[in-house]
Protein backbone atom coordinates (compact mmCIF):
# COMPACT_ATOMS: atom_id res chain seq x y z
CA UNK A 1 0.00 0.00 0.00
CA UNK A 2 1.33 3.59 -1.00
CA UNK A 3 1.32 6.31 1.64
CA UNK A 4 -0.95 8.40 -0.22
CA UNK A 5 -3.31 5.53 0.24
CA UNK A 6 -3.76 5.76 3.52
CA UNK A 7 -7.02 6.58 5.47
CA UNK A 8 -6.40 8.89 8.50
CA UNK A 9 -6.30 6.23 11.46
CA UNK A 10 -4.18 4.30 9.57
CA UNK A 11 -1.45 7.35 9.00
CA UNK A 12 -1.66 8.35 12.54
CA UNK A 13 -0.62 5.16 13.32
CA UNK A 14 2.48 4.98 11.75
CA UNK A 15 3.13 8.50 12.68
CA UNK A 16 2.51 8.18 16.19
CA UNK A 17 5.00 4.79 15.84
CA UNK A 18 7.41 6.68 14.12
CA UNK A 19 7.63 4.61 11.42
CA UNK A 20 6.91 7.46 9.29
CA UNK A 21 7.19 11.63 9.05
CA UNK A 22 4.34 13.96 8.78
CA UNK A 23 6.70 15.34 6.22
CA UNK A 24 7.46 11.88 4.15
CA UNK A 25 3.43 11.51 4.15
CA UNK A 26 3.15 15.01 2.72
CA UNK A 27 5.35 14.79 0.49
CA UNK A 28 3.60 11.48 -0.78
CA UNK A 29 0.50 13.54 -1.31
CA UNK A 30 1.94 16.27 -2.78
CA UNK A 31 3.47 13.81 -5.58
CA UNK A 32 0.63 12.50 -5.68
CA UNK A 33 -1.17 15.77 -6.43
CA UNK A 34 1.34 16.59 -9.05
CA UNK A 35 1.32 13.36 -10.96
CA UNK A 36 -2.50 13.10 -10.77
CA UNK A 37 -3.36 16.81 -10.31
CA UNK A 38 -4.19 17.44 -14.13
CA UNK A 39 -6.63 14.68 -14.83
CA UNK A 40 -8.71 15.07 -11.77
CA UNK A 41 -8.30 18.63 -11.28
CA UNK A 42 -9.43 18.92 -7.97
CA UNK A 43 -7.55 22.02 -6.54
CA UNK A 44 -7.76 25.45 -7.13
CA UNK A 45 -4.26 25.77 -4.72
CA UNK A 46 -1.62 23.89 -3.69
CA UNK A 47 0.18 25.35 -1.07
CA UNK A 48 3.02 22.89 -1.31
CA UNK A 49 5.55 25.47 0.86
CA UNK A 50 2.96 26.12 3.41
CA UNK A 51 2.02 22.39 3.60
CA UNK A 52 5.87 21.01 4.40
CA UNK A 53 6.11 23.81 7.09
CA UNK A 54 3.56 22.30 8.80
CA UNK A 55 4.77 18.65 8.50
CA UNK A 56 7.47 19.46 10.00
CA UNK A 57 6.03 21.45 12.79
CA UNK A 58 3.90 17.92 13.26
CA UNK A 59 6.67 16.08 13.36
CA UNK A 60 8.65 18.25 15.84
CA UNK A 61 4.87 17.59 17.70
CA UNK A 62 4.48 14.30 17.44
CA UNK A 63 8.10 13.84 18.52
CA UNK A 64 7.19 14.60 22.20
CA UNK A 65 4.09 12.19 22.17
CA UNK A 66 0.74 12.39 23.07
CA UNK A 67 -0.09 14.01 19.96
CA UNK A 68 -4.19 14.09 18.72
CA UNK A 69 -4.77 11.41 15.68
CA UNK A 70 -5.22 14.52 13.23
CA UNK A 71 -1.73 15.76 13.63
CA UNK A 72 0.55 15.69 10.95
CA UNK A 73 -2.30 14.44 8.46
CA UNK A 74 -2.56 16.16 4.71
CA UNK A 75 -6.26 17.47 4.36
CA UNK A 76 -7.60 19.61 1.67
CA UNK A 77 -9.83 22.02 2.28
CA UNK A 78 -12.74 23.75 0.30
CA UNK A 79 -11.94 27.09 -1.54
CA UNK A 80 -15.64 28.37 0.27
CA UNK A 81 -13.51 28.10 3.92
CA UNK A 82 -11.36 31.21 4.56
CA UNK A 83 -7.46 30.24 5.16
CA UNK A 84 -5.56 33.17 6.39
CA UNK A 85 -2.55 33.90 4.10
CA UNK A 86 -3.78 31.25 1.42
CA UNK A 87 -5.77 32.65 -1.71
CA UNK A 88 -9.47 31.87 -1.35
CA UNK A 89 -12.03 32.20 -4.05
CA UNK A 90 -15.31 30.26 -3.39
CA UNK A 91 -15.03 29.09 -7.05
CA UNK A 92 -15.49 32.68 -8.17
CA UNK A 93 -13.78 35.28 -10.72
CA UNK A 94 -14.98 37.75 -8.56
CA UNK A 95 -12.55 36.01 -5.28
CA UNK A 96 -9.89 35.16 -7.95
CA UNK A 97 -7.28 37.36 -6.19
CA UNK A 98 -8.70 37.21 -2.50
CA UNK A 99 -6.42 36.12 0.47
CA UNK A 100 -8.35 36.32 3.54
CA UNK A 101 -6.79 38.20 7.09
CA UNK A 102 -8.13 35.74 8.75
CA UNK A 103 -8.57 31.81 8.71
CA UNK A 104 -12.40 30.05 9.37
CA UNK A 105 -13.02 28.53 12.71
CA UNK A 106 -12.89 24.93 11.62
CA UNK A 107 -9.67 25.72 9.80
CA UNK A 108 -7.96 27.11 12.87
CA UNK A 109 -9.34 23.81 14.70
CA UNK A 110 -7.51 21.52 12.11
CA UNK A 111 -4.24 23.70 12.47
CA UNK A 112 -4.20 23.55 16.21
CA UNK A 113 -5.18 19.43 15.90
CA UNK A 114 -1.96 19.60 13.65
CA UNK A 115 -3.10 18.64 10.65
CA UNK A 116 -1.09 19.67 7.39
CA UNK A 117 -3.05 21.64 4.63
CA UNK A 118 -2.43 20.77 1.17
CA UNK A 119 -4.51 23.22 -0.66
CA UNK A 120 -8.06 24.02 -1.58
CA UNK A 121 -10.59 22.43 -3.58
CA UNK A 122 -12.64 23.42 -6.21
CA UNK A 123 -16.26 23.74 -5.71
CA UNK A 124 -19.46 25.07 -7.99
CA UNK A 125 -19.05 28.97 -7.71
CA UNK A 126 -19.78 29.97 -4.23
CA UNK A 127 -20.83 26.04 -3.81
CA UNK A 128 -24.11 26.83 -6.44
CA UNK A 129 -24.30 23.84 -7.93
CA UNK A 130 -24.73 20.29 -7.97
CA UNK A 131 -22.33 19.27 -10.74
CA UNK A 132 -19.42 21.22 -9.93
CA UNK A 133 -19.35 22.60 -13.42
CA UNK A 134 -19.90 25.87 -12.46
CA UNK A 135 -16.26 26.98 -11.90
CA UNK A 136 -14.73 29.38 -13.78
CA UNK A 137 -11.10 28.50 -11.88
CA UNK A 138 -11.29 24.84 -12.46
CA UNK A 139 -13.94 21.92 -13.37
CA UNK A 140 -12.97 18.55 -11.62
CA UNK A 141 -13.15 15.03 -13.21
CA UNK A 142 -14.53 12.04 -11.63
CA UNK A 143 -11.51 10.45 -10.86
CA UNK A 144 -13.91 6.72 -11.39
CA UNK A 145 -14.64 8.06 -15.10
CA UNK A 146 -12.66 11.37 -16.25
CA UNK A 147 -15.53 11.70 -18.43
CA UNK A 148 -18.11 12.06 -16.09
CA UNK A 149 -19.00 14.82 -12.94
CA UNK A 150 -17.41 15.05 -9.47
CA UNK A 151 -20.86 16.12 -8.44
CA UNK A 152 -21.22 19.23 -6.17
CA UNK A 153 -20.34 21.23 -4.72
CA UNK A 154 -17.90 20.04 -2.79
CA UNK A 155 -17.21 18.20 -6.38
CA UNK A 156 -12.87 18.94 -5.81
CA UNK A 157 -12.88 17.82 -2.27
CA UNK A 158 -14.73 14.39 -2.90
CA UNK A 159 -12.64 14.19 -6.05
CA UNK A 160 -9.38 14.76 -4.03
CA UNK A 161 -10.09 12.27 -1.57
CA UNK A 162 -11.09 9.42 -4.09
CA UNK A 163 -8.06 9.82 -5.63
CA UNK A 164 -6.18 9.45 -2.38
CA UNK A 165 -4.53 13.42 -3.18
CA UNK A 166 -5.20 14.01 0.59
CA UNK A 167 -6.33 11.74 3.19
CA UNK A 168 -9.64 13.64 4.20
CA UNK A 169 -11.01 16.89 3.08
CA UNK A 170 -13.49 19.71 4.85
CA UNK A 171 -16.78 20.59 2.47
CA UNK A 172 -19.96 22.62 2.54
CA UNK A 173 -23.33 21.00 2.76
CA UNK A 174 -26.38 23.36 2.08
CA UNK A 175 -29.05 20.95 -0.13
CA UNK A 176 -26.35 17.97 -0.67
CA UNK A 177 -23.16 19.59 -1.54
CA UNK A 178 -21.39 17.16 0.78
CA UNK A 179 -23.38 13.76 0.44
CA UNK A 180 -24.10 14.26 -3.15
CA UNK A 181 -20.17 14.17 -4.47
CA UNK A 182 -19.42 11.58 -1.53
CA UNK A 183 -22.14 9.34 -3.63
CA UNK A 184 -21.00 10.23 -6.65
CA UNK A 185 -17.16 9.66 -6.20
CA UNK A 186 -17.20 6.82 -3.90
CA UNK A 187 -15.96 8.18 -0.36
CA UNK A 188 -17.67 8.90 2.66
CA UNK A 189 -19.47 12.34 3.12
CA UNK A 190 -21.08 14.00 6.51
CA UNK A 191 -23.36 16.60 6.62
CA UNK A 192 -23.36 17.51 10.45
CA UNK A 193 -26.63 18.73 12.20
CA UNK A 194 -27.08 22.67 11.17
CA UNK A 195 -25.36 24.45 14.72
CA UNK A 196 -23.14 21.38 15.07
CA UNK A 197 -20.44 23.41 13.49
CA UNK A 198 -19.07 26.56 13.35
CA UNK A 199 -19.87 28.46 9.74
CA UNK A 200 -17.48 31.30 10.99
CA UNK A 201 -15.49 32.42 7.77
CA UNK A 202 -16.68 30.16 5.61
CA UNK A 203 -18.06 32.78 2.42
CA UNK A 204 -21.77 32.39 3.45
CA UNK A 205 -24.18 31.32 0.56
CA UNK A 206 -27.56 30.70 2.76
CA UNK A 207 -26.83 30.92 5.82
CA UNK A 208 -29.86 28.80 7.36
CA UNK A 209 -28.53 25.85 5.44
CA UNK A 210 -24.96 25.82 5.25
CA UNK A 211 -23.09 23.52 6.91
CA UNK A 212 -19.54 21.99 7.20
CA UNK A 213 -18.46 18.73 7.54
CA UNK A 214 -15.95 16.08 6.43
CA UNK A 215 -15.47 13.59 3.18
CA UNK A 216 -13.46 11.11 3.88
CA UNK A 217 -12.00 7.60 2.79
CA UNK A 218 -14.11 5.46 5.67
CA UNK A 219 -16.45 5.99 8.54
CA UNK A 220 -14.11 6.09 11.26
CA UNK A 221 -12.32 9.00 9.56
CA UNK A 222 -15.38 10.98 9.56
CA UNK A 223 -15.70 10.26 13.37
CA UNK A 224 -12.34 11.63 13.85
CA UNK A 225 -13.10 14.84 11.73
CA UNK A 226 -16.40 15.37 13.48
CA UNK A 227 -14.37 15.60 17.08
CA UNK A 228 -12.06 17.73 15.42
CA UNK A 229 -14.76 20.39 14.10
CA UNK A 230 -18.01 20.59 16.12
CA UNK A 231 -18.29 22.68 18.90
CA UNK A 232 -19.76 25.88 19.98
CA UNK A 233 -18.20 28.69 18.63
CA UNK A 234 -18.95 32.39 20.07
CA UNK A 235 -18.04 33.76 16.80
CA UNK A 236 -21.28 32.06 14.75
CA UNK A 237 -24.25 33.04 16.84
CA UNK A 238 -25.76 30.25 15.32
CA UNK A 239 -23.74 27.38 16.78
CA UNK A 240 -25.19 25.52 19.62
CA UNK A 241 -24.24 24.50 22.97
CA UNK A 242 -24.15 20.72 22.31
CA UNK A 243 -21.93 18.77 24.07
CA UNK A 244 -19.73 17.01 21.77
CA UNK A 245 -19.40 13.07 22.55
CA UNK A 246 -16.23 10.98 20.63
CA UNK A 247 -17.78 10.19 17.52
CA UNK A 248 -15.90 6.93 17.32
CA UNK A 249 -16.74 5.66 20.43
CA UNK A 250 -19.48 3.40 19.32
CA UNK A 251 -18.55 2.73 16.18
CA UNK A 252 -17.86 -0.71 16.93
CA UNK A 253 -21.24 -1.10 18.99
CA UNK A 254 -23.39 -2.66 15.91
CA UNK A 255 -26.90 -2.25 15.18
CA UNK A 256 -28.62 -3.40 18.32
CA UNK A 257 -31.81 -1.33 19.53
CA UNK A 258 -31.82 0.69 16.24
CA UNK A 259 -34.72 1.14 14.26
CA UNK A 260 -34.42 1.85 10.58
CA UNK A 261 -36.92 4.00 8.24
CA UNK A 262 -37.44 3.71 4.59
CA UNK A 263 -39.33 6.37 3.36
CA UNK A 264 -41.08 5.41 0.99
CA UNK A 265 -41.97 8.60 -1.18
CA UNK A 266 -37.55 8.83 -1.91
CA UNK A 267 -37.95 5.47 -4.29
CA UNK A 268 -40.87 7.33 -6.18
CA UNK A 269 -38.69 10.13 -7.85
CA UNK A 270 -37.62 7.91 -11.02
CA UNK A 271 -34.83 5.52 -9.41
CA UNK A 272 -32.26 4.61 -11.84
CA UNK A 273 -32.21 1.13 -11.54
CA UNK A 274 -28.33 0.76 -10.85
CA UNK A 275 -29.41 3.06 -7.42
CA UNK A 276 -32.46 1.06 -6.51
CA UNK A 277 -30.46 -2.10 -6.58
CA UNK A 278 -27.48 -1.22 -4.63
CA UNK A 279 -29.20 0.73 -1.64
CA UNK A 280 -31.89 -2.79 -1.87
CA UNK A 281 -28.76 -4.81 -1.26
CA UNK A 282 -27.38 -2.56 1.39
CA UNK A 283 -30.69 -2.94 2.84
CA UNK A 284 -30.70 -6.43 2.80
CA UNK A 285 -27.45 -6.82 4.40
CA UNK A 286 -28.82 -4.47 7.43
CA UNK A 287 -31.76 -7.13 8.22
CA UNK A 288 -29.34 -9.97 7.83
CA UNK A 289 -27.36 -8.05 9.80
CA UNK A 290 -30.52 -8.63 12.30
CA UNK A 291 -31.71 -4.70 11.97
CA UNK A 292 -35.58 -3.61 12.17
CA UNK A 293 -36.31 -1.89 8.81
CA UNK A 294 -39.36 -0.51 8.24
CA UNK A 295 -41.30 1.64 5.50
CA UNK A 296 -42.14 5.39 6.89
CA UNK A 297 -43.63 7.92 4.89
CA UNK A 298 -42.17 11.55 4.51
CA UNK A 299 -45.19 13.03 2.33
CA UNK A 300 -44.04 16.08 1.62
CA UNK A 301 -40.07 15.11 0.24
CA UNK A 302 -41.62 16.15 -3.40
CA UNK A 303 -41.78 19.77 -2.20
CA UNK A 304 -38.31 20.22 -0.97
CA UNK A 305 -36.92 21.55 -4.11
CA UNK A 306 -39.43 23.87 -4.66
CA UNK A 307 -39.14 25.56 -1.01
CA UNK A 308 -34.91 24.98 -1.05
CA UNK A 309 -34.83 26.87 -4.28
CA UNK A 310 -37.16 29.81 -3.24
CA UNK A 311 -34.95 29.71 0.33
CA UNK A 312 -31.39 28.96 -0.74
CA UNK A 313 -31.70 31.78 -3.24
CA UNK A 314 -33.30 34.36 -1.01
CA UNK A 315 -30.72 33.97 1.46
CA UNK A 316 -27.91 34.06 -0.68
CA UNK A 317 -29.20 37.15 -2.78
CA UNK A 318 -28.73 39.33 0.38
CA UNK A 319 -25.27 37.04 1.26
CA UNK A 320 -23.63 37.91 -2.39
CA UNK A 321 -24.48 41.78 -2.23
CA UNK A 322 -21.18 42.48 0.03
CA UNK A 323 -19.52 41.75 -3.22
CA UNK A 324 -19.63 45.24 -4.50
CA UNK A 325 -16.18 46.27 -5.50
CA UNK A 326 -15.10 48.11 -2.63
CA UNK A 327 -13.36 46.12 0.19
CA UNK A 328 -12.28 43.10 -1.58
CA UNK A 329 -12.72 41.24 -4.87
CA UNK A 330 -12.96 42.31 -8.58
CA UNK A 331 -13.37 45.67 -9.36
CA UNK A 332 -14.58 47.40 -12.88
CA UNK A 333 -11.85 50.25 -12.93
CA UNK A 334 -13.73 51.95 -15.70
CA UNK A 335 -17.01 53.18 -14.14
CA UNK A 336 -17.27 56.03 -14.17
CA UNK A 337 -19.48 56.43 -10.85
CA UNK A 338 -20.52 54.65 -7.78
CA UNK A 339 -23.66 52.51 -8.85
CA UNK A 340 -22.05 51.48 -12.38
CA UNK A 341 -18.99 50.58 -10.13
CA UNK A 342 -21.32 48.16 -8.32
CA UNK A 343 -22.92 46.61 -11.19
CA UNK A 344 -20.56 45.75 -13.57
CA UNK A 345 -17.95 44.42 -10.69
CA UNK A 346 -20.85 41.78 -10.07
CA UNK A 347 -22.02 41.23 -13.71
CA UNK A 348 -18.37 40.52 -14.89
CA UNK A 349 -17.39 39.09 -11.48
CA UNK A 350 -20.27 36.54 -10.84
CA UNK A 351 -20.50 33.47 -13.15
CA UNK A 352 -24.37 32.72 -15.06
CA UNK A 353 -25.32 30.80 -12.11
CA UNK A 354 -25.00 32.96 -9.46
CA UNK A 355 -26.38 35.41 -11.60
CA UNK A 356 -29.30 33.14 -12.30
CA UNK A 357 -29.90 32.81 -8.60
CA UNK A 358 -29.51 36.20 -7.60
CA UNK A 359 -32.24 37.02 -9.69
CA UNK A 360 -34.69 34.22 -8.39
CA UNK A 361 -33.88 35.68 -5.47
CA UNK A 362 -34.55 38.79 -5.42
CA UNK A 363 -38.05 38.45 -6.82
CA UNK A 364 -39.19 35.94 -4.35
CA UNK A 365 -37.93 38.61 -1.51
CA UNK A 366 -39.60 41.65 -3.35
CA UNK A 367 -42.58 43.58 -2.86
CA UNK A 368 -45.82 42.00 -3.86
CA UNK A 369 -44.11 38.55 -3.96
CA UNK A 370 -43.18 37.93 -0.44
CA UNK A 371 -45.97 36.51 0.53
CA UNK A 372 -46.34 33.98 -2.73
CA UNK A 373 -42.88 32.94 -2.48
CA UNK A 374 -40.63 33.42 0.22
CA UNK A 375 -43.27 32.79 2.98
CA UNK A 376 -44.73 30.00 1.62
CA UNK A 377 -41.60 27.85 1.13
CA UNK A 378 -40.92 28.91 4.49
CA UNK A 379 -44.18 27.81 5.72
CA UNK A 380 -43.65 24.48 3.71
CA UNK A 381 -40.31 23.90 5.18
CA UNK A 382 -41.99 24.03 8.84
CA UNK A 383 -44.22 20.82 7.53
CA UNK A 384 -41.25 18.90 6.03
CA UNK A 385 -39.67 19.53 9.38
CA UNK A 386 -42.99 18.11 10.80
CA UNK A 387 -42.77 15.22 8.88
CA UNK A 388 -39.55 14.23 9.85
CA UNK A 389 -40.47 14.93 13.43
CA UNK A 390 -43.35 11.98 13.11
CA UNK A 391 -41.07 9.58 10.93
CA UNK A 392 -38.22 9.71 13.94
CA UNK A 393 -40.77 8.56 15.94
CA UNK A 394 -40.73 5.37 14.73
CA UNK A 395 -37.44 5.10 13.31
CA UNK A 396 -33.47 6.28 14.35
CA UNK A 397 -32.45 6.26 11.05
CA UNK A 398 -33.91 7.02 8.00
CA UNK A 399 -32.10 5.17 5.23
CA UNK A 400 -32.51 6.01 1.46
CA UNK A 401 -30.65 6.79 -2.02
CA UNK A 402 -28.54 9.87 -1.99
CA UNK A 403 -29.59 11.00 -5.15
CA UNK A 404 -31.66 9.52 -8.12
CA UNK A 405 -29.29 8.66 -10.42
CA UNK A 406 -24.79 7.57 -10.68
CA UNK A 407 -22.52 10.89 -11.71
CA UNK A 408 -23.60 11.71 -15.06
CA UNK A 409 -21.45 12.66 -18.17
CA UNK A 410 -19.52 16.68 -17.75
CA UNK A 411 -21.53 18.82 -20.08
CA UNK A 412 -25.13 16.43 -20.41
CA UNK A 413 -27.27 18.33 -17.96
CA UNK A 414 -27.78 22.19 -19.41
CA UNK A 415 -31.42 22.61 -18.30
CA UNK A 416 -30.98 24.77 -14.84
CA UNK A 417 -34.28 23.09 -13.61
CA UNK A 418 -33.60 19.57 -14.15
CA UNK A 419 -29.71 20.08 -13.07
CA UNK A 420 -31.98 21.11 -9.42
CA UNK A 421 -34.14 18.10 -9.05
CA UNK A 422 -31.24 15.83 -8.50
CA UNK A 423 -30.78 17.50 -5.26
CA UNK A 424 -34.51 16.26 -4.20
CA UNK A 425 -33.39 13.53 -2.31
CA UNK A 426 -30.94 15.50 -0.27
CA UNK A 427 -32.45 18.92 0.08
CA UNK A 428 -35.22 17.94 3.15
CA UNK A 429 -32.31 17.27 5.97
CA UNK A 430 -31.16 20.69 4.78
CA UNK A 431 -34.33 22.41 5.50
CA UNK A 432 -34.88 20.46 8.41
CA UNK A 433 -31.32 20.78 10.13
CA UNK A 434 -30.70 17.31 10.26
CA UNK A 435 -27.49 15.46 10.10
CA UNK A 436 -26.87 13.07 6.98
CA UNK A 437 -24.09 11.04 5.36
CA UNK A 438 -23.73 9.18 1.85
CA UNK A 439 -21.29 6.01 2.45
CA UNK A 440 -20.33 3.55 -0.94
CA UNK A 441 -22.99 1.18 -0.94
CA UNK A 442 -22.21 -0.32 -4.68
CA UNK A 443 -21.34 0.47 -8.26
CA UNK A 444 -23.38 1.12 -11.79
CA UNK A 445 -23.57 -1.12 -15.07
CA UNK A 446 -20.37 0.96 -16.15
CA UNK A 447 -18.40 1.39 -12.91
CA UNK A 448 -19.59 4.55 -11.02
CA UNK A 449 -20.11 4.52 -6.97
CA UNK A 450 -23.57 4.75 -5.48
CA UNK A 451 -23.88 6.20 -2.17
CA UNK A 452 -26.26 5.12 0.63
CA UNK A 453 -27.71 8.13 2.52
CA UNK A 454 -28.59 7.77 6.13
CA UNK A 455 -30.72 10.64 8.05
CA UNK A 456 -31.19 10.94 12.04
CA UNK A 457 -32.53 13.09 14.55
CA UNK A 458 -30.79 16.19 15.33
CA UNK A 459 -27.47 15.82 16.89
CA UNK A 460 -27.50 12.51 16.33
CA UNK A 461 -24.73 11.66 14.24
CA UNK A 462 -23.48 9.09 16.35
CA UNK A 463 -26.18 6.93 15.54
CA UNK A 464 -25.78 7.45 11.67
CA UNK A 465 -21.96 6.69 12.25
CA UNK A 466 -22.31 3.72 14.63
CA UNK A 467 -24.91 2.38 11.46
CA UNK A 468 -23.03 3.39 8.76
CA UNK A 469 -19.71 1.40 9.97
CA UNK A 470 -21.44 -1.45 10.05
CA UNK A 471 -22.91 -0.94 6.74
CA UNK A 472 -19.46 -0.69 5.31
CA UNK A 473 -17.73 -3.43 7.40
CA UNK A 474 -20.73 -5.46 5.55
CA UNK A 475 -20.07 -4.08 2.43
CA UNK A 476 -16.60 -4.21 2.24
CA UNK A 477 -16.35 -1.56 -0.01
CA UNK A 478 -13.88 1.28 2.34
CA UNK A 479 -10.40 -0.09 0.53
CA UNK A 480 -11.65 0.42 -3.11
CA UNK A 481 -10.29 3.43 -5.07
CA UNK A 482 -9.96 4.32 -9.22
CA UNK A 483 -7.06 3.44 -11.14
CA UNK A 484 -5.79 6.80 -12.31
CA UNK B 1 -46.12 31.07 -14.26
CA UNK B 2 -44.58 33.24 -16.96
CA UNK B 3 -43.08 36.50 -16.23
CA UNK B 4 -41.42 39.09 -18.76
CA UNK B 5 -38.03 40.28 -19.44
CA UNK B 6 -38.94 43.81 -18.13
CA UNK B 7 -39.61 41.96 -14.79
CA UNK B 8 -36.06 40.31 -15.39
CA UNK B 9 -34.28 43.77 -15.99
CA UNK B 10 -36.39 44.87 -12.27
CA UNK B 11 -34.68 42.52 -10.61
CA UNK B 12 -31.68 42.83 -12.14
CA UNK B 13 -31.48 46.71 -11.44
CA UNK B 14 -32.62 45.74 -7.56
CA UNK B 15 -29.83 43.19 -7.20
CA UNK B 16 -26.99 45.74 -9.09
CA UNK B 17 -26.48 43.36 -12.25
CA UNK B 18 -25.88 44.83 -15.33
CA UNK B 19 -27.27 42.15 -18.01
CA UNK B 20 -27.05 41.90 -21.91
CA UNK B 21 -30.40 41.80 -23.46
CA UNK B 22 -29.57 38.33 -24.45
CA UNK B 23 -28.61 37.23 -20.82
CA UNK B 24 -32.00 38.84 -19.81
CA UNK B 25 -33.77 37.13 -22.51
CA UNK B 26 -32.29 33.67 -21.57
CA UNK B 27 -33.02 34.33 -18.26
CA UNK B 28 -36.81 35.18 -18.60
CA UNK B 29 -36.65 31.57 -20.11
CA UNK B 30 -35.23 29.77 -17.46
CA UNK B 31 -36.98 31.54 -14.77
CA UNK B 32 -40.57 31.21 -16.00
CA UNK B 33 -39.95 27.47 -16.49
CA UNK B 34 -38.36 27.31 -12.26
CA UNK B 35 -41.50 29.87 -11.18
CA UNK B 36 -43.85 27.20 -12.76
CA UNK B 37 -42.34 24.34 -11.04
CA UNK B 38 -42.25 26.34 -7.67
CA UNK B 39 -45.51 26.79 -8.12
CA UNK B 40 -46.24 23.29 -7.16
CA UNK B 41 -45.71 24.86 -3.40
CA UNK B 42 -49.32 26.38 -3.74
CA UNK B 43 -51.10 22.93 -3.62
CA UNK B 44 -49.88 22.09 0.03
CA UNK B 45 -52.28 24.14 2.47
CA UNK B 46 -50.00 26.19 4.90
CA UNK B 47 -53.32 27.89 6.54
CA UNK B 48 -52.30 29.21 10.13
CA UNK B 49 -48.69 27.20 9.23
CA UNK B 50 -45.91 29.46 11.07
CA UNK B 51 -43.19 30.24 8.80
CA UNK B 52 -39.83 28.61 9.44
CA UNK B 53 -36.69 30.57 9.39
CA UNK B 54 -33.98 28.60 11.27
CA UNK B 55 -34.03 24.66 11.58
CA UNK B 56 -33.54 24.90 15.00
CA UNK B 57 -35.27 26.83 18.45
CA UNK B 58 -32.35 28.78 19.26
CA UNK B 59 -33.24 32.30 20.25
CA UNK B 60 -30.80 35.48 20.47
CA UNK B 61 -27.17 34.79 21.61
CA UNK B 62 -26.27 37.48 23.82
CA UNK B 63 -22.29 37.77 24.73
CA UNK B 64 -21.08 40.37 27.50
CA UNK B 65 -19.52 43.59 25.38
CA UNK B 66 -15.97 42.96 25.85
CA UNK B 67 -13.16 44.14 23.71
CA UNK B 68 -11.54 41.84 21.75
CA UNK B 69 -8.49 42.24 19.00
CA UNK B 70 -9.41 42.88 15.60
CA UNK B 71 -8.11 43.08 12.15
CA UNK B 72 -5.44 45.91 11.88
CA UNK B 73 -6.25 48.74 9.25
CA UNK B 74 -3.64 47.40 6.86
CA UNK B 75 -4.76 44.05 6.88
CA UNK B 76 -8.39 45.17 6.50
CA UNK B 77 -7.44 47.11 3.71
CA UNK B 78 -5.09 44.71 1.72
CA UNK B 79 -7.68 43.15 -0.23
CA UNK B 80 -9.55 46.46 -1.24
CA UNK B 81 -8.81 47.46 -5.17
CA UNK B 82 -8.08 50.64 -5.01
CA UNK B 83 -7.00 52.39 -1.36
CA UNK B 84 -5.31 55.11 0.31
CA UNK B 85 -3.18 54.25 3.33
CA UNK B 86 -6.28 54.75 5.72
CA UNK B 87 -9.30 54.38 4.05
CA UNK B 88 -11.19 52.17 0.88
CA UNK B 89 -11.13 54.90 -2.17
CA UNK B 90 -14.42 54.23 -4.26
CA UNK B 91 -15.84 56.65 -7.80
CA UNK B 92 -17.56 59.58 -7.46
CA UNK B 93 -21.19 59.30 -5.92
CA UNK B 94 -22.86 60.53 -8.56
Amino acid sequence: MDIHQFTISQLAEQLTARRLSSREATEAVLDRIEATGERVNAYITVDREGALAAAEAADRRLATGGAPPLCGVPVAIKDLLCTKGVRTTGGSEILENFVPPYSATVVEKLQQAGAVLVGKTTMDEFAMGSSNEHCALAVPRNPWNLDYICGGSSGGSAAAVAADQCMAALGTDTGGSIRQPASNCGVVGVKPTYGRVSRYGVLAFASSLDQVGPLTKDVRDAALLLNAICGHDPRDSTSVHEPVPDFTAELGCGLAGLRFGLPREYFEVGLDEDVKKAVMAAIGQLEEAGAEVREISLPRTEYGVAAYYLIAPAEASSNLSRYDGVRYGYRDQDAQDLLEMYRRSRSRGFGREVKRRIIIGTYALSSGYYDAFYRKASQVRALIIEDYRRALQECDVIISPVTPTPAWPLGSKSDPLSMYLTDILTIPTNLAGLPGMSLPCGFSHNGLPIGLQLQAGHFREDLLLRAAATIEERLGFAGRRPRL
Amino acid sequence: MQIGTDKVAEMARLARLELENDEIKALTVELSGILEYVAKLQQLDTTGVEPVSHALAVVNAFREDEVAPSLSREEALANAPVATGEAFVVPKVF
